[in-house]
């Protein structure tokens, strides 16, 4: 390793209420990477990010995030299923800005270099046109444009999303994975972010951190989406398979419940005209 | 100065009470009315109500033992805040529960205390007098105090606006900045405090929530920035309150013998002002939802 | 205590223990408990009213508990749930204060209308309350599916064929029923803590509804027989002892249950 890990993670162990949720967890995400962190549902992804944020407390281990000296958190972070109410009186534009300083006690006096530098992350997130509106009333996607905003307008060198890819449709999907690609490009941010499903990312993910209830696996993408590894880290048999020059992750036959299930009562395809 | 005596009863801006109940009054809507934003935006309007309903509790033992009313109302309103804030529940459903179960214990002691106000004789009407205020028999003596803790509510706000703004948006964000929500709340709960005590002694406590809620929720309909919200909560406060004084005084001329309550007509302003603003934003929403469906249909032709 | 005058006090406030306790449950579990505030204290410029106009008092305290539930649904459809509670409320109180500033006489009654007058509680009043106390009940009990479903989840019961709203307004009018059933006997403030207090601790006891639903009036009924005897002992207010009791049985739960119930957790 030539450089500073972006953020590194050793022997990380965290209990909530007795129950424990991760267990010697390892991985390092290197300046300005892609790293998806994949797993099922209640495998901890939502606990793991949420202790590098520093919103859990560790048993055990160490989480270090590098510090460019700027001082302050360098860490943005969009959490999961965040439902922001119609009824707050703010602009998407009002989110952005107190991504800044929304930590500061005292009124806020106007600035033109503040205001200059949330417009930039607007301009940046594609949101010029609805930065005016208020927040409540935006779709879904919107919402999350602004949150990614909101977690990169203070420069972090590490940005953690929460499922940001969870209840979208799939235009909106390849659109903020799009974003978060470029954002991260433009400004060296790496970026770790969770999802259920894999897909999505093939084409923009550097390295991939594996959460299974057993262990975590992490490596380059590209060592990891293959059929054997992810095979045995599934439990299940999945092929690997390249479609028009893309790589997709296909389980290659139902589990077993399933065929049994469709062997009773045959699905019917109705053909598209 | 032929309107203006149509407006103003001979003697209103001369009379002593009346002073007193502008200054005091206008400086419990405008604290209700800042306080009550962040209240309707926290989704806490059934607590800022609870605490002025325990703050009674207060007040009335105040009138038992002969203290200051102030010091009644504030210190049940400081302790109910507290305790809200120290159990720290973040379950809706608990919240709303906890509120409740408080509210059943602090107006039984309301009820006893007047109980005890009763049998001792110590004060007559005094069941009315605490649920219902007394606009015009506050005290003179009681102003700097109250406009002084008025004073210490908005310097409260004004302290924790953004971290306050930031965790109505969502606690998790507020968290990852830094911010430490849990104080946060206790300082807004104590601003509250202040800010239900104040309308209590005013408007009577069970009709305080009127001033917290009404103003905000007209506000926050017709504003999209918090500050412009904030901006418009006050003066629509401000309005009723002043406006409710004034009408409250001219109606001694109307029914001879005696006036119509303050609290009715502060309480009808602040509902009209709602009504009102609910209906523009309505009208704004589908003007918004015309021109999304005719993006030409600017009147062009 | 058990006296010939006091005959009555105990067979009314058994039957509003009896269904404060039912429709409490709903309370907690639709996280009513501002409404059940409201739509009670919200009533009892009805009883006011009825006094200035000489009519009978359940007729003002029904009419103003009816249109709680048409202003507090009306309010909903444009503002959070709590706000347009908290609307309505402050609409329903500045008509109360105007009504009592038109008769002076009525100070006592105010007192007894908030806090309650178990003590004295006239024959008379025992067949409606007996009435509308079995018609809450009943209602409460048909819809109990409904009910727990749609507050599970509302998406939930209208896909069940529930309809959006109608639940809510249903359940209002049962809040309503109950408050015209309670308030001339426990009073405004005390229907309150009766709905809240026990079945929110019976809640710690279990996590199967039906169970929680018996458990909530057992409770119930023995916060208001207690709170009876206790306030005959000592000549202090019944309401004292029930929102006091109310609030010892919840504290206890949540001790037991460290942070809420178990499922909370």
């Amino acid at each position: 390793m030539t450089q500073a890990a972006a953020l590194s993670v050793e022997g990380l162990g965290i209990s909530l209420s007795g129950r424990q949720i991760l267990k010697d967890v390892k991985f390092q995400v290197a300046p300005g990477e892609f790293c998806a962190l994949i797993g099922a549902n209640g495998s901890g992804k939502t606990t793991l990010l949420k202790a590098i944020v520093g919103l859990v407390k560790p048993d055990s281990g160490r989480i270090t995030v590098d510090v460019d000296g700027s001082g302050g958190t360098s860490v943005g972070y969009v959490p999961q299923k965040i439902s922001l109410d119609p009824h707050l009186p703010l602009r998407a534009r009002d989110v952005v800005m107190l991504g800044l300083d929304g930590a500061r006690l005292g009124l806020p006096l106007p600035s033109s270099a503040r205001d200059a530098r949330v417009e930039e992350m607007l301009q940046a997130v594609g949101a010029g046109d609805f930065a005016e509106r208020r927040v409540g009333l935006l779709s879904g996607g919107q919402q999350q444009r602004i949150l990614v905003a909101h977690a990169l307008v203070r420069r972090p060198r590490l940005l953690l999303l929460d499922e940001p890819l969870a209840s979208l449709d799939v235009r909106s999907v390849a659109e903020i994975v799009a974003l978060l690609r470029r954002l991260s490009l433009q400004y060296g941010t790496a970026i770790l972010l969770s999802a259920h499903d894999m897909n999505p990312l093939l084409p923009v993910m550097d390295r991939i951190v594996y959460l299974a209830s057993c262990c975590a696996v992490s490596g380059k993408a590209d060592e990891v989406v293959r059929t054997e590894v992810l095979s045995r880290l599934y439990g299940y048999h999945v092929d690997v398979v390249r479609v028009h020059g893309r790589v997709v992750v296909i389980a290659a036959h139902e589990p077993e419940e399933i065929r049994a299930a469709l062997a009773r009562d045959p699905v019917h395809t109705a053909e598209i005209p | 100065m032929g309107v203006l005596g149509l407006i103003f009863a001979p003697g209103f801006l001369s009379n002593g009470p009346v002073h007193t109940a502008l200054l005091v009054g206008g400086g419990a809507a405008v604290v209700g009315a800042v306080v009550g934003v962040f209240t309707v935006m926290r989704g806490q309007s059934f607590a800022g109500h609870a605490l002025a309903d325990v703050s009674s509790a207060g007040g009335s033992a105040s009138f038992l033992l002969g203290l200051n009313p102030l010091v009644g109302f504030l210190g049940m309103a400081a302790l109910a805040a507290g305790v809200m804030e120290w159990a720290d529940v973040r379950d809706a459903r608990e919240r709303d529960l906890l509120t409740g179960v408080m509210l059943g214990a602090g107006l039984g002691l309301t009820a006893l205390f007047l109980y005890f106000a009763s049998v001792t004789g110590s004060a007559s009407g005094a069941a009315i007098t605490v649920l219902f205020g007394s606009m015009f028999t506050i005290p003179a003596s009681i102003v700097p105090a109250a406009l002084a803790l008025a004073g210490v509510a908005l310097a409260v706000i004004a302290a924790i606006y953004r971290p306050l703004l930031l965790s109505a948006v969502s606690e998790d964000l507020a968290q990852a900045q830094g911010t430490r929500v849990r104080l946060i709340g206790l300082a807004h709960g104590w601003a509250l405090a202040l800010a239900v005590s104040l309308s209590a002694m005013t408007v009577g406590a069970i009709l305080s929530t009127a001033l917290l809620i009404g103003p905000a929720a007209a506000g926050l309909r017709l504003a999209d920035r918090p500050g412009r919200s904030l901006a418009l909560a006050v003066l629509i406060g401000l309005l009723a309150t002043w406006g409710g004084i004034l009408l409250a005084y001219d109606s001694y001329d109307w029914t001879p013998g005696h006036g119509w309550p303050v609290s009715f007509f502060i309480v009808v302003l602040v509902f009209i002002a709602y009504l009102l603003a609910a209906l523009l934003a309505r009208v704004r929403a589908r003007g918004v939802s015309l021109r999304a469906v005719h993006p030409s249909g600017c009147g062009q032709d | 205590m058990f006296g010939s005058f006091m005959t009555n006090a105990w067979i009314v406030a058994t039957m509003v223990a009896i269904t404060a306790g039912i429709v409490g449950f709903f309370v907690v579990v639709r996280r009513a408990a501002f409404a059940a505030h409201v739509l009670p204290l919200g009533a009892f410029p009805g009883a006011a009213a009825a006094s200035l106009l000489g009519v009978n008092e359940l007729l003002g305290i029904i009419a103003f508990s009816a249109l709680g539930v048409l202003g507090i649904s009306q309010l909903q459809r444009w503002e959070r749930r709590e706000v347009a509670t908290a609307l309505w409320l402050a609409v329903a109180l500045a008509l109360g204060t105007l009504f009592l500033s038109m008769t002076r006489r009525y100070s006592q009654g105010v007192y007894a209308l908030l806090f309650g007058e178990v003590f004295g509680i006239r024959s008379a009043l025992i067949a409606p309350v007996a009435v509308l106390g079995a018609i809450a009940i009943a209602v409460t009990l048909l819809l109990y599916r409904p009910l727990l479903l749609d507050s599970l989840s509302p998406e939930l019961g209208e896909a069940a064929g529930t309809g959006r709203g109608r639940i809510e307004l249903a359940f209002l009018a049962v809040l309503a029923l109950c408050t015209a059933t309670a308030l001339p006997v426990v009073g405004a403030l005390m229907v309150f803590s009766l709905m809240v207090g026990p079945a929110s601790a019976a809640r710690f006891l279990t996590d199967r509804p039906l169970l929680a639903l018996t458990l909530s009036v057992v409770l119930s009924l023995a916060t208001v027989w207690s709170a009876i005897a206790l306030s005959y002992l000592s000549n202090w207010p019944v309401g004292f002892f029930v929102g006091v009791l109310g609030g010892v049985s919840y504290a206890a739960g949540r001790l037991r249950h460290r942070g809420g119930p178990a499922h909370v957790r």
